[in-house]
């Protein structure tokens, strides 16, 4: 017995210690250490306000006090235009859709997050942890920030009755000659495939970002439609919202910034949510793995999920809040927010379909099907712009 | 007898900086090259060099998925994209039909404006002239651009003109709006080359052919043209390949895509083997006019 005992003794020891042991993924920050003083983050426009649109919206200034991080914010137009500019190594990290992270991911270019080190991250929904696009293999790769639909937009002066349903922008769009508005990007190829969804279940799409030949041909067919009915495409924001103002666009699909934007500056546009559904967005935090801030990248992760921040940011842009906490406090900025947004309410998001990448093989380990891929589709958006 | 004659002066030791001026006097190649080496080499690696590395990428493989560049990995790929997809050909054909077009309305436009700055203006009204067609230029483009795209808006300037004659303004998504724009833009660009050629042209030379009985058209044809034509070619080169690369007014104005557009969308993507291989398209295009414009005569008027 006295043999074995020592040995048993290091065993246990050895399995208590693993167990016990560093839950920490590899790749991730071990301890938080002081700020490096500068913060390089690739943002979706509006994520980082520092008040100069409005004074009462502002989650950086005082970070940037407390913390001595001061922040650079890049705004990106798509998520392939975000993924690039990680890419190219002068950022610490940004706020990414689920089109994005995937890539991200996949291609090394993240770093898992240890969030220990983050200690608001306990607090967020449940429905947002660990899920495929800001997880891999059970471990978590960003943070949540937000979710969101994207909306039908029309100026109520120029659109008689209030749409239902996405028509006016599809097969209603000779109604609104030249006039439609349209998300400059290869992802709203699969708002085209949703439309067919509820238009033609005959071609059997059952998931908008997972096409084959036949489905894809529909959809861009349906495009060139759009195309051809006078569509005008915004990269950015600001051009549609000085689009919707200048009475060159008056109707179009867009993100619930814009709606607050206009209708802040006095321009008669309402946004609904149609009864087919629609695509959204889920965004995450994400640090870069070779981050040049990293200590600062995690104080900003931590910082903008905390109530005041995510509440401001979420109630500014129009999207849902990760945490009841931000609830709370998003509902005294602006009373019913969460509710309207259906912050909490699972159900709600699974019939949005979130943006994610396109992949050659659907996105199915278990069924032998080809699709078509991020490239055929960023090839199919240039041929339809170009033309 | 030791040592120099007092009266003869010696000169005191060379010093290293004086022997070194010497050498390079007499060797003034030598003098030349490393003069001329900082610059070279600046011209040669960082800035042909760079542009050499960003063109390699036309050669390099991407990921489908994670979108990386491998560097080094060769293949045609990107050619075989562009080759293949027509739109490519399409947005090639539109930019360089619209790049003609400006060429030859700034021609026509600059020609009767330079004619009567250089040949007929007092000196006093040409000097106005100079500084009304040149000051455009101190205005940035952009701030340029964006005038324009107020006019040309939906309920814009033009728009507003136009109203009580029921047409309807143009909007911004016009392919004719970038050829008003860059027509507009490149103007004093055409003008300065064609008034220098102009100017240069010998009053006694028209003297002369109207003593031999020419007309004033006759003149004009035979005489002035021949003589102001490496001007007009001269000015050419900015409008056309300023209006090759443009891709700032056709996303503005006019919501089309030239080839710059492509290249700028494709490199935002993250795609950068087409665009790459694409950018070769522009810079072959511009090699070959400007051989041409040469052997025109157009570099001893620019």
């Amino acid at each position: 017995m006295r043999r074995l005992t020592i040995p048993a003794v290091m065993v246990t020891i050895g399995l208590v210690a693993a167990a016990c042991g560093t839950s920490v993924p590899s790749g991730a920050l071990t301890s938080l250490g002081d700020g490096e003083g500068e913060l390089n983050l690739v943002i979706w426009d509006g994520y980082a306000e520092r008040g100069e649109i409005d004074e009462a919206y502002d989650w950086v200034t005082g970070f940037e006090d407390e913390t001595g991080c001061k922040v650079n914010a890049t705004p990106m137009t798509d998520s392939a235009n975000g993924v690039q500019l990680l890419q190219s190594g002068e950022y610490d990290g940004g706020s990414f859709s689920g089109d994005a992270t995937v890539r991200l991911m996949a291609a090394g270019d993240v770093a898992p997050v240890n969030v220990d080190l983050v200690p608001n991250y306990e607090d967020v929904f449940e429905g947002l942890k660990l899920k495929e696009h800001n997880s891999t293999d059970g471990v978590p790769y960003g943070i949540p920030h937000g979710r969101g639909p994207n909306l039908l937009m029309w100026n109520t002066d120029a659109v008689a009755t209030d749409p239902t349903s996405w028509d006016p922008i599809w097969e209603g769009g000779a109604d609104y000659e030249g006039k439609i508005s349209i998300y400059d990007s290869s992802i709203f190829i699969a708002d085209a495939a949703l439309h067919l969804m509820t238009k033609n279940s005959d071609l059997g799409i059952t998931n908008p970002y997972q096409l084959n030949d036949e489905q894809f041909a529909a959809a861009i067919d349906l495009l060139e439609q759009q195309r051809d009915n006078g569509a005008v495409y915004w990269g950015l924001l600001t051009d549609q919202v000085q689009s919707f103002e200048a009475g060159d666009s008056v109707v179009g699909t867009t993100w619930p910034y814009q709606v607050s934007l206009l209708q802040s500056e006095d321009v008669p546009v309402k946004a609904v949510l149609p009864d087919e559904g629609t695509t959204g967005w889920s965004d995450t935090w994400m640090i870069a793995a070779d981050a040049a801030h990293p200590n600062c990248m995690y104080r900003w992760m931590n910082h903008i999920i905390s109530p005041e921040a995510n509440a401001q940011a979420t109630v500014w842009f129009g999207e849902a809040a990760v945490t009841q906490a931000a609830c709370d406090a998003a509902d005294e900025i602006s009373p019913g927010h969460c509710e309207q947004q259906h912050a909490s309410d699972e159900t709600y998001w699974e019939k949005i379909w979130y943006w994610t990448t396109p992949q050659a093989d659907c996105n199915d380990d278990e069924e032998e099907t080809t699709c078509k891929d991020q490239d055929d589709w960023v090839s199919a958006w240039t041929t339809l712009r170009g033309a | 007898m030791t040592g120099p004659h007092p009266a003869i002066q010696t000169a005191p030791p060379d010093a290293a900086g004086r022997r070194l001026a010497r050498w390079l006097h007499a060797h003034a190649g030598t003098q030349l090259r490393l003069l001329l080496a900082a610059p070279l080499a600046w011209m040669v690696f960082v800035y042909l060099g760079s542009l050499a590395i960003l063109l390699l990428n036309a050669f390099w493989a991407k990921d489908a998925f994670t979108g990386k560049v491998a560097p080094f990995d060769w293949t045609l790929d990107a050619f075989a994209e562009i080759l293949g997809n027509p739109v490519y050909r399409t947005v090639a054909a539109r930019t360089m039909g619209i790049a003609i077009l400006v060429t030859l309305t700034d021609a026509l436009l600059a020609f009767p404006i330079a004619y009567y700055m250089a040949r007929i203006a007092s000196p006093r009204k040409r000097s106005v002239l100079l500084i009304a067609v040149v000051m455009p230029l101190w205005a940035a483009y952009l701030v340029k651009t964006y005038a324009w795209r107020t006019i040309l808006q939906g309920n814009g300037f033009l728009s507003w003109v136009l109203t009580p004659f029921g047409i309807p303004g143009p909007g911004l998504d016009e392919l004719p709006n970038a050829w008003l724009v860059l027509s507009y833009l490149w103007l004093p660009y055409m003008i300065l080359p064609i008034y220098a050629g102009l100017e240069r042209i010998p009053a006694s030379m028209l003297e002369a052919s109207a003593d031999l009985g020419a007309r004033a058209s006759v003149t004009f044809r035979r005489v002035v043209l021949p003589l102001v034509f490496p001007a007009l070619v001269a000015g050419s080169i900015f409008t056309f390949s300023l209006s090759l690369g443009d891709y700032i007014v056709p996303d503005l104005v006019a919501d089309a895509k030239f080839i710059g557009n492509v290249i700028y969308d494709n490199s935002g993507l993250g795609n950068f083997p087409v665009a790459a291989a694409y950018s070769l398209l522009p810079v072959t295009i511009m090699v070959a006019y400007l051989l041409v414009a040469r052997r025109l005569g157009a570099f001893e008027s620019l």
